[in-house]
């Protein structure tokens, strides 16, 4: 089992490390990340990144996908724990970068103090005033 | 610290968003929050995925998101500024001067905030989108792998694994310099909440340059 920490939060998942990769079942990956393999590549919303022709088989065996090469190879951010059991996948600035450059705010679900989930499109509707602050 | 001027402007058809950075959980921020009695959303982002979504680097930061959910100023400093760094370092009391800044840019940011929520688009204050686009701040793939290390720090100090926790956080840091955010809450975490002795060591070593950005809004000294 490997632990996979993504923006969507804390994932367990049936995975195997074999040097630098991590071959996940890829329904897995596309829970924890929202990245999946189609014919025109591997993708997230309306980008792809086509794989290389000729070597899609590198990428994938059975129901599997080596998520850490398809991340390398997409240019998306990665970091692991030293014995590979926790793997932290993040999104490039060049994603984050388009998303507000769209002026369209990203949507979060962040918990209040009892656990409750609010989400910024809860208040659709209304003028939010998002704001950050901190006890340190 | 919102709640008045959300009592005030609720009935305009607004809502505050305040997010807690608290990477120690929910407790860190129990007492502040409970203290306040807030009508308005205040939620705790252990993570910092806000600021991973919206390039933060501070607190206090903000981001105005009209009715459809578009984003009128792109993250900015909340109303704070730099007279903070002439506060006298053992009594935290600023100078008299420094008092005024204060008042002057916190009122000014808050006067800004009215007038766009009663105003909309009218407000001189509610950036077009051009103006918008504009100051989004310019993220680095360096910044985008800071805040997937900052992620496995957090998690790894809550699993118990605190040496490898403390270099992934170290790891951020180093990635994103210019990160407040992470290099004080690396701190808070290692210290348990206590204050940082390294803090103002750090903020000198800025020299001329800023700690908080300068907020570009029209009257703001």
């Amino acid at each position: 089992m490997v632990t996979l920490l993504t923006e969507r939060g804390r994932y367990e998942a049936a995975g195997n490390t074999e040097g630098e990769s991590l071959w996940l079942p890829a329904i897995a990956l596309s829970m924890a990340t929202g990245w999946e393999l189609k014919p025109e590549g591997f993708c997230r919303d309306d980008i792809c990144v086509p794989l290389p022709r000729g070597r899609e088989g590198e990428f994938t065996r059975g129901d599997e996908v080596d998520a850490a090469r398809l991340f390398r190879h997409a240019a998306q951010p990665l970091a692991a724990s030293r014995d590979k059991s926790v793997w932290s996948f993040g999104t490039s600035a060049q994603i984050r970068s388009n998303a507000l450059d769209s002026l369209k705010a990203p949507d979060i679900g962040l918990p209040d103090l009892a656990g409750k989930v609010h989400r910024i499109s809860d208040h659709r509707g209304k003028k939010i005033f998002l704001s950050t602050w901190a006890s340190w | 610290m919102w709640q008045q001027l959300y009592d005030e402007l609720k009935d305009y058809g607004f809502m505050v968003f305040a997010v807690a950075m608290e990477s120690r959980g929910p407790e860190a921020a129990r007492s502040w929050i409970e203290a306040a009695k807030t009508a308005y959303v205040s939620v705790i982002d252990a993570d910092h995925r806000l600021a991973d979504l919206y390039n933060m680097v501070n607190v206090p930061e903000a981001v105005w998101i009209d009715e459809t959910g578009r984003i009128v100023r792109p993250t900015e400093v909340a109303g704070s500024g730099d007279y903070f760094r002439k506060m006298d370092r053992v009594t935290r009391t600023l100078p008299e001067e420094g008092k005024v800044m204060r008042e002057t840019m916190r009122k000014h940011y808050m006067d800004a905030l009215r007038d766009w929520v009663k105003n909309g688009t009218e407000s001189q204050y509610a950036f077009d989108k051009g103006a918008a686009r504009a100051h989004v701040r310019k993220q680095t793939e360096d910044v985008a792998l800071a805040h997937c290390w900052f992620r496995l720090g957090r998690h790894l100090h809550g699993t118990g694994k605190i040496e490898e926790a403390e270099a992934a956080l170290a790891e951020a840091s180093r990635l994103h310099p210019d990160s407040w955010n992470i290099w004080r809450q690396m701190g808070d975490m290692k210290l348990d909440g206590k204050p940082n002795p390294d803090f103002w060591a750090r903020v000198d070593q800025l020299g001329s340059r800023r700690y908080y950005d300068k907020i570009d809004m029209p009257g703001m000294p």
